[in-house]
């Protein structure tokens, strides 16, 4: 078990839980409170991918969020994630990992040649190169890229993790727990106010668990586990671990990712993978910090560059050492932080210093502790391939232009500092003007625009001191306003050392003769020269350099590269950073697992599931169900072998024959109310209600203003003010919407009520030759004769008991009836019909023998009243009142709506009689005419008719009044067939309407 | 996700309504002849601001109301909010 590069007795790991974990195969061992970085650095593992574009050697750059390298597929309980940052994913046991942009394997990588023979991708390469010819692209390019780009690869497997939706309110939500953050929850947490602390890593403290500081009379690190542990123990204050906030979205919310379960071997049963909280603050605190950025030198992407605050990280955190022979880098005092850690622990670094006579505090500490400081030096570029073998050194002129001998020196990492860059990008997503301050060379939330507030580092202000004196009085005077109550905090003390100003240098100048590559973006292998290009090319907006180097544009976001990227524009074209502006920020600020946005809502859970209160019984007679809507409903029920269509087939003759019963509670209901309301229904319907009679029930068809038929049903008169209408199953929440908006909007002078009733009713329509027979022995003590309740009559029963509403309408075209009772006894009901329908031959029937019923009789359903049809398309005009005027009217004058040779409803027959017509087909009238071949109609609807025994369809089919006779063409290019038919009727049974008024 | 006060309810979510277009639109009244041009302004055509804008939201998942908002179609910040029968400011 080696551990080579750990130290002992330092950082705040668990030592006494060893933990093992695979690393492309190989087995190694960590620590608990290592993440997959600390313990493969711990091992000497630099070595961990390879590059975008040049598939160069990779390793680690930071320790946490703004990782551009160690990106991994990981593999976790048998299921696989791509895109995991090494440096943010914990260890647990049993993790494997594997290297990601490298065939075959991270030590040998075929892609790789690339780069030692030059063919470096400069910018623009993919637009210039595989522009040409266009049919290269889906059979060359296209997959030759897709193989070598890709950041690992997305499993094909259903996910069984579970990941939820929280919704939360608070009045404060403070992003991110180092000082700042810590500071300002607690005195609003005083203040009573409702705090909500969301860290995205597994421990709180920030910068507070690496810094060596004082506040009051403790350890930066103590202070922060005393904060913590008072604000967990208070009612008013939520504090989350493993929390991103990665979106700053309108009034005040913002989104934030939970990693419930990605540090353990697997998820706990009953917990999620994820939980993503949608909170809405009253106010946001932005205390996410700041990100040290690079300084810009030649092949400073081999593997042990990296982040001087990265290095620190894990010497501190992981008692690990990055390298035993260290070189650091800065241009500001906080690589000495990281010089006099490693010389604590019995490491000799090298500090080259590029300020020419800096002086503060740190640097005496630095000299006290006999380190070698190099001023007015600089690293020009790291020599090695696989792993930092030495750096090439030289002086600097003080104009930063000139080298002086250049020198090389041993050493197995370079760690750099090139001062801190403001984490600014929730305060930009929320629409902040950001400001660029000079003093520190990068930009700092302005002017908000929503209630928010940026804090310490994240505002550019340095100082632990000052951080703090600023939060807490944030904290304070915003929650505040909020609770009205005061309980103020005072300020602690604080040690902390004075530093002194940075050099504003970013970039190491080519010694004469070497073209070394000198990144900007790591991640996406955008270098110095690729930036030069696009501004050579005429490229001048920023965005547009963006776009066309892809810099910053990596799963990164640039964390690493935006503003050394903005510095190179401005020198070349001689502007300052502020007036050539960053790039929009946009979120999220990390990638966020697409499960997680998806929360519960997959498969069956994308939407709710009604069952009609038959269901069971529908269940127990081998129903086989189909969605209808949000609805289950019985599509056939299945008896021995028969197929679909045998079934249907069967239950549909069975209607014609004898009486069949199908549940319609799923059609939409509406109850309506008021002395208006038959001035209401005759303004929405375009036939006539107002001389409707009690008891009474009346077809009609509804319009959008615009013309188009919206939906049918029937509406029947209860009592003098009162009406039940019926909606399609599909509409029915629309039509109730639009109800609502001509009562609440347009006339709200008429006194009407309306609510939906559709699942207050249980439903069963009887249909069949046979069912006055069965309704009479349902309703014993009713008069159901043809007399007693004619045609369109309605009358209320009673079912043995259960008081039932019977109408006698009719979707089958037969002698039918519908009866409703309340929900609860609707299976009585429809057991009562099963039972007593026997001795007549009843057969339940599902919507397959509906449609073929409704289809053959030419009813119009929702796949003709398609959002593209008027009421005479539909054949529907006889109920266009040309009387009253009515929603959407006026819409019927439209000169295409009267057109001679409007569309119209016909019947299509084939004309051998046997071959079925795929729904959707065209007609046309030259079935071998040039392509595009004129399209005269399309088959709406398609049944095999029992009647006639031979398919039937339904067609809207242009001028098809005059239609009728005609022999066309079926094409369905989908299915490959041309079908020649003959256009009938479109009542194709009973066309005179007698049977339902039998 | 936008936050908008009900005038019956108060602060709600945006996923809690639907939205319904201009509110400014008025329905031409029943029975009176109309030009093809003006009633095609009433159906189809609409202004699509950039900027402050009377729109129409019904709190669709919450007490059903249809209710006027007035909200910023560039910056999304809402001004008022007025019930149905109220007249536009
Ligand atoms: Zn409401």
């Amino acid at each position: 078990m080696s551990q080579g590069f750990r130290l002992e007795n330092v950082g705040l790991i668990n030592r006494n839980k060893n933990i093992s974990f695979k690393f492309n195969g190989k087995k190694y061992y960590g620590y608990e409170g290592d993440t997959l970085a600390s313990a493969l650095l711990a091992n000497g593992v630099h070595l961990v991918g390879r590059s975008f574009k040049y598939h160069r050697p990779r390793g680690f750059f930071g320790a946490g969020v703004d990782e551009p390298y160690a990106v991994v597929q990981l593999y976790r309980n048998g299921e696989t994630e791509p895109n995991i940052k090494a440096t943010e994913q914990e260890l647990f046991e049993g993790l494997e990992a594997k290297s990601v942009n490298c065939w075959p394997s991270v030590n040998f990588d075929v892609g790789a040649i690339n780069n030692f023979l030059k063919i470096f991708l400069p910018a623009g390469f993919y637009y210039k190169t595989f522009m040409w010819p266009k049919s290269f692209w889906y059979r060359i390019y296209e997959p030759f890229i897709r193989k070598a780009a890709g950041l690992g690869v997305a499993s094909t497997k259903h996910d069984n993790e579970r990941y939820e939706h929280k919704y939360e309110y608070c009045d404060l939500l403070i992003t991110g727990s180092g000082p700042s953050g810590l500071a300002s929850a607690y005195a609003a947490a005083k203040n009573g106010a409702r705090v909500i602390l969301a860290e995205d890593k597994p421990r709180f403290g920030g910068s507070l668990l690496t810094s060596d500081v004082n506040i009051g009379n403790q350890s930066g690190k103590d202070w922060a586990d005393s904060i913590i542990s008072e604000l967990k123990e208070m009612s008013n204050v939520v504090v989350k671990n493993r929390s991103q906030i990665f979106g700053y979205y309108d009034h005040n919310m913002l989104v934030m990712s939970e990693k419930v379960s990605d540090h353990l071997p697997q998820t706990k049963k009953y917990h999620p993978n994820k939980r993503l909280w949608y909170i809405r603050a009253k106010e946001v605190l932005i205390s996410s910090g700041s990100i040290e950025r690079p300084i810009v030198f030649g092949n400073n992407d081999t593997p042990g560059v990296m982040l001087s605050s990265a290095a620190k990280e894990y010497l501190k955190i992981y008692g690990v050492l990055v390298g035993r022979n260290p070189l650091v880098f800065t241009n500001n005092d906080s690589g000495y932080e990281t010089a006099i850690e490693f010389k604590k622990n019995g490491i000799n670094p090298i500090v080259l210093d590029s300020r020419k006579n800096p002086d503060s505090e740190i640097i005496d500490e630095a000299k006290n502790f006999g380190i070698d400081i190099k001023f007015s030096y600089v690293v020009v570029a790291a020599q090695g391939y696989k792993k930092v073998k030495s750096a090439d050194i030289a002086s600097i002129s003080e104009d930063k232009k000139q080298l002086g001998k250049i020198e090389n020196i041993e050493c197995d990492c370079i760690c750099v500092s090139g001062f801190w860059t403001p984490t600014i990008n929730l305060a930009s997503q929320s629409g902040n003007k950001t400001k660029f301050k000079e003093d520190i060379d990068a930009f700092v939330p302005g002017t908000s625009k929503q209630n928010e507030t940026t804090l310490g580092a994240a505002n550019g202000i340095f100082s632990l001191e000052e951080t703090l004196k600023t939060s807490l009085k944030a904290g304070n005077d915003l929650s505040k306003k909020i609770t009205k109550k005061e309980n103020k905090v005072s300020i602690p003390n604080v040690v902390e050392k004075k530093s002194s100003a940075h050099d504003k240098f970013w970039c190491v100048p080519l010694p004469k003769g070497k073209n070394y590559k000198r990144f900007l973006d790591f991640q996406n292998d955008v270098a110095v020269s690729d930036v030069e290009i696009a501004l050579r090319e005429g490229y001048r907006s920023i965005e547009h350099v963006k776009r066309y180097t892809t810099l910053g544009m990596a799963t990164d976001q640039g964390k690493t590269s935006n503003l050394n990227g903005l510095q190179l524009v401005s020198e070349i074209e001689n502007k300052v950073v502020p007036a050539v502006g960053h790039t929009t920020f946009r979120p999220p600020y990390t990638p966020i697992s697409i499960g997680a946005i998806v929360g519960r809502e997959v498969g069956k859970h994308s939407k709710p599931t009604r069952k009609s209160p038959m269901h069971s019984w529908h269940e127990k007679n081998n129903a086989v169900f189909v969605d209808a809507g949000v609805w289950l409903r019985p599509r056939y029920y299945k008896r021995g072998d028969e197929n679909l269509f045998e079934a249907s087939k069967r239950e549909a003759k069975n209607v014609r024959k004898n009486v069949g019963v199908c549940d319609v509670t799923t059609l939409g209901k509406i109850d309506i109310k008021g002395p208006d309301a038959a001035e209401f229904l005759n303004r929405v319907y375009t036939n006539a209600w107002l001389k409707l009679p009690v008891g009474k029930a009346r077809y009609g068809v509804m319009l959008r203003e615009d013309g188009i038929v919206m939906d049918d049903g029937t509406t029947t008169r209860i009592s003098e003010n009162h009406y039940h209408m019926t909606t399609t199953t599909a509409q029915a929440a629309n039509v109730l919407s639009h109800l609502e908006y001509y009562l609440q909007l347009v006339w709200p002078e008429l006194n009407v009520n309306v609510v939906s009733t559709t699942e207050q009713w249980a439903g069963a329509a009887i249909a069949g030759p046979k069912s006055r027979d069965l309704l009479k022995k349902l309703f014993p003590q009713e008069d159901v004769s043809k007399e007693g309740l004619p045609f369109m009559g309605y009358k209320e029963g009673d079912l043995f008991g259960i008081k039932a509403r019977i109408f006698r309408i009719s979707f089958s075209g037969e002698l039918a009836y519908e009866v409703n009772v309340e929900s609860d006894n609707g299976n009585f009901m429809w057991e009562k019909i099963i039972e007593l329908g026997e001795e007549f031959k009843i057969q339940p029937y599902g919507t397959e023998a509906l449609s073929t019923l409704r289809i053959e009789m030419g009813h119009v359903a929702g796949s003709e009243l398609d959002g593209r049809t008027i009421p005479y398309d539909n054949a529907l005009e006889g109920l266009v009142s040309k009387k009253k005027d009515f929603i959407g009217k006026r819409s019927l004058q439209r000169v295409a709506f009267v057109a001679e040779d409007r569309q119209r409803i016909v019947g299509v027959v084939p004309l051998d009689k046997k071959t079925s017509i795929p729904e959707g087909s065209h007609l046309v009238k030259d079935s071998n005419a040039p392509l595009p071949n004129p399209k005269l109609g399309y088959i709406s609807a398609s049944c095999w008719s029992v009647e006639h025994d031979n398919p039937f369809s339904l067609a809207i089919l242009k001028n098809g009044k005059n239609m009728i006779g005609e022999k066309l063409f079926v094409m369905s290019p989908l299915k490959n067939k041309v079908i020649p038919v003959e256009i009938v009727s479109s009542h194709y049974v009973d066309p005179k309407g007698e049977r339902v008024r039998s | 996700m936008l936050h908008i006060k009900c005038p019956h309810c108060g602060m709600r979510s945006q996923n809690e309504f639907s939205y319904g277009g201009d509110a400014s639109i008025k329905r031409p009244n029943l029975n009176k002849e109309i030009s093809d041009q003006d009633w095609d302004n009433f159906v189809y055509n609409r202004k699509s601001l950039r900027g402050k804008h009377w729109e129409l939201w019904q709190h669709l998942s919450g007490c059903r109301q249809w209710i006027k908002v007035e909200r910023d179609t560039a910056t999304h910040e809402i001004y008022y909010t007025l019930k149905a029968d109220e007249d536009i400011l």
